[in-house]
């Protein structure tokens, strides 16, 4: 039958109905182009997708970039015995009796050396010098001198964070133009920078404070930090680990190995379900309610962020470890069983560590969203300034006021002082960091033990 | 633990070993089997052929509970083991299934170490004291399931990593490793080469020599081969229990000589 077409010479038409397979007909074409037409939207919408990711990233590096450099002024101070310690006798309680403005005459008399010593010529008064440090520059004297009262009477370098106008001079966020109704500097100042940078006393370098430091407050923003806040995130981290791994782990397990499936266990698994879609500020009314006006533990404490987020992450831990749960094949447990293992183990001996990659990728997952979350530390009082050292105990850590890192981007972000702004995408990439890191590591341990049966 | 004692009986003994009256299973509301009798000898191979959906891997699963691990099953009748109701309240399906052991269709090695898998049933149940005591336990199951020579060189690879009539020798080994009495299949055969079907099957019929062996097949030809007596099911029924030899040259019912011809099933 075939015979008669397969010795096709060229030129010749095939006479079958369907016609020459070497023409499409109208039918192919409209199916191709229909393809074709689907394939250019699918591309068109991962261009627009990867280009909005594209600005995200490159406004987040340019905007938060400057927030890791900093302006310091490096500047010779004569601690002078008369001003810090008249009875000259060293006593460490005398000493702290001199507050910090009985330190800023130093720095003003500093400036004013320093000036005439690089033969700088200005109208400016040495307070209005001074102006160009930042308010936390007395406090860095009075620091060093209290640890350690020998210095006294000699002549020490610092290196001082300069003020957040002088800085944002130097990252060009502040320009003569800008300043014209700014109270907190004047263009002479400005000119007196101009001079201090040619001359090397101020530079720009990076700041390791500001990964490691403290908030501060509205008036240095300079000085601002995210370390105390990250480790605000951390205990509440190892709140959310500690508690939410285990239980979810434990539910997952029975309610998919061991609860008999009725309505009951048809409700609870509806329930958990619609909890992982509730809106995370309605569990900070519920920490609210519960952990702080029931129970009386302490406001604005990681341990009571940690446990509202407990709550938030249980859902998704519990969903995907039942899910890897699920995706162990049932012919490893009827092999278990056919041995004689117990129900139990045939759990805890073959299908949980089986699941084990899956579990952790949840739980990594879920963990990235409650670091991630601050909705619910609103309303437990973890945001806002929260002028805290960092905690020196893992008691200290749980129970002391802290706030948290997308909380304290949040505070940062709306802070009048253009200088916070710098800070806020400053803490934004840090946070993405952590974020990428714990995704990444998901992502490995995914790869790494995907399918071993 | 009961190997001495087999070994001194005789192979060709008709004692029952497996006496099941009036089975009855119901899946939801389907009735899976019904009202199934029969009578399995020890040591040996008795084989449940039949078209599929027939009922006849569920009548396995009975026998050693694992129908218990599926919620809507329900089993009725009575079955007994030496004697002993298997359904009975006090009856726990782990030691039960210590004393049956069972191989699946599809080869299911744990995603451990070949040794680790041979080992894991004897661990669970205590049967080795020490070290040396389990290493003698899984070399002598490897030897009993043909699979000895193969594998005792690379004993710490993944079970998972050999061919697939390999890894149904490890599940037999496996099995057998716990020291049950009676061992059941179901299809043991239907995922592996013609190769290694010979090889399972040999090693089916050296089996018979210390336990009772029931094996569900849907090959006719294996069932002619490694088995003494043949139980034909139909539709949840057994329509037809006998000699094998009987039920293919000579079967009584007209639906038995239907389905070996070919002309149902």
């Amino acid at each position: 039958m075939t015979d008669a077409t397969t010795p096709s010479a060229p030129g010749i038409t095939p006479v079958s109905g369907k016609g020459s397979l070497l023409v499409q007909d109208a039918r192919t074409r409209k199916r191709n182009a229909a393809e074709a037409r689907f394939k250019a939207y699918g591309i068109a919408a991962i261009t627009v997708g990867m280009l909005m990711l594209l600005i995200l990233v490159f406004n987040i590096l340019t905007r938060g970039v400057g927030a890791f450099q900093q302006t310091f002024v490096t500047l010779e101070v004569q601690l002078l015995e008369e001003k810090l310690d008249k009875k000259g006798n060293r006593n460490i309680e005398d000493l702290k009796k001199v507050s910090t403005f009985g330190y800023a005459p130093l720095l003003r008399g500093a400036f004013e050396t320093e000036i005439a010593r690089m033969g700088i010529e200005t109208d400016l008064k040495p307070k209005a010098m001074a102006g160009l440090l930042s308010a936390g520059a007395p406090a860095q004297l009075r620091n060093l001198v209290l640890s350690d009262p020998d210095v006294i009477g000699t002549v020490q370098q610092f290196e001082f964070l300069a003020s957040s106008r002088v800085d944002g001079y130097l990252k060009g966020r502040v320009s003569r133009d800008s300043i014209a109704n700014d109270k907190n500097i004047s263009a002479e100042q400005l000119d007196l920078v101009d001079h201090l940078v040619t001359a090397g006393a101020i530079k720009k370098r990076f700041n390791l404070d500001f990964i490691t430091g403290a908030d501060s407050s509205d008036a240095r923003p300079e000085a601002a930090g995210m370390g105390v806040s990250m480790l605000g995130s951390f205990f509440m981290m190892l709140v959310v680990l500690v508690l939410a791994l285990p239980i979810g782990v434990a539910a997952s397990i029975y309610l998919e190995e061991f609860a008999p499936k009725n309505w009951l266990t048809d409700i609870i698994e509806v329930n958990i379900s619609n909890l992982a879609a509730v809106p995370s500020i309605v569990f900070g009314i519920l920490g609210l309610a519960v952990f702080i006006n029931y129970m009386h533990l302490p406001t604005s404490a990681p341990l009571v962020g940690g446990l509202v987020l407990t709550l938030m992450t249980l859902p998704t831990i519990i969903i995907s470890t039942r899910a890897s749960l699920k995706a162990v094949p049932p012919s490893i447990r009827d092999a278990a069983l056919g041995v004689g293992a117990s129900k139990m183990q045939s759990v805890f001996h073959h299908v949980l560590p089986l699941a084990a990659p899956g579990i952790l990728t949840g739980t990594i997952i879920g963990l990235a969203q409650a670091l991630g979350e601050t909705a619910p530390l609103l309303l437990i009082g973890m945001v806002g300034f929260i002028a805290s050292n960092p905690p020196d105990s893992i008691a200290s850590g749980l129970l002391d006021p802290n706030s948290a890192m997308p909380a304290q981007i949040y505070e940062w972000a709306k802070r009048a002082d253009p200088a916070f702004y710098e800070r806020a995408w400053g803490g934004i990439i840090i946070l993405l960091l952590f974020l990428i890191t714990m995704n990444t590591i998901a992502v490995i341990l995914r790869r790494r033990f995907e399918r071993r049966w | 633990m009961n190997d001495m004692r087999i070994l001194e009986r005789d192979v060709e003994t008709n004692a029952i070993k497996i006496a099941a009256k009036g089975v009855q299973v119901f899946y939801g509301d389907t009735h899976a089997i019904k009202d199934v009798d029969v009578d399995i000898q020890d040591k040996t191979v008795t084989a449940f052929i039949g078209p599929s959906g027939c009922g006849k891997s569920t009548f396995l699963r009975c026998i050693n509970r694992m129908n218990d691990t599926i919620d809507v099953a329900r089993v009725q009748g009575d079955i007994r083991i030496d004697g002993e109701d298997i359904y009975d309240r006090k009856v726990d399906p782990v030691q039960l299934r210590a004393k049956v052991g069972m191989v699946f269709q599809k080869p299911n090695p744990f995603p451990k170490s070949i040794y680790d898998n041979v080992a894991y049933g004897p661990r669970i149940h205590g049967l080795a004291r020490n070290k040396s005591e389990l290493d003698d336990i899984v070399e002598r199951a490897l030897r009993n399931a043909a699979i000895w020579n193969e594998v005792k060189d690379r004993l710490n690879a993944p079970g998972t990593g050999l061919s697939g009539g390999q890894q149904q020798r490890l599940c037999i080994a496996r099995a057998v490793a716990t020291e049950p009495e009676v061992l059941l299949m179901d299809e043991p055969c239907s995922a592996l080469d013609p190769i290694a079907t010979a090889q399972v099957e040999e090693l089916i019929d050296e089996l018979r020599q210390n336990y009772s062996v029931v094996i569900v097949t849907h090959s006719m030809q294996q069932a002619a081969r490694v088995s003494q007596k043949t139980a034909f099911f139909h539709l949840g029924s057994l329509v037809e229990y006998g000699e094998t030899g009987q039920i293919f040259t000579n079967p009584e019912d007209p639906r038995t000589e239907s389905y070996i011809t070919g002309r149902i099933g």
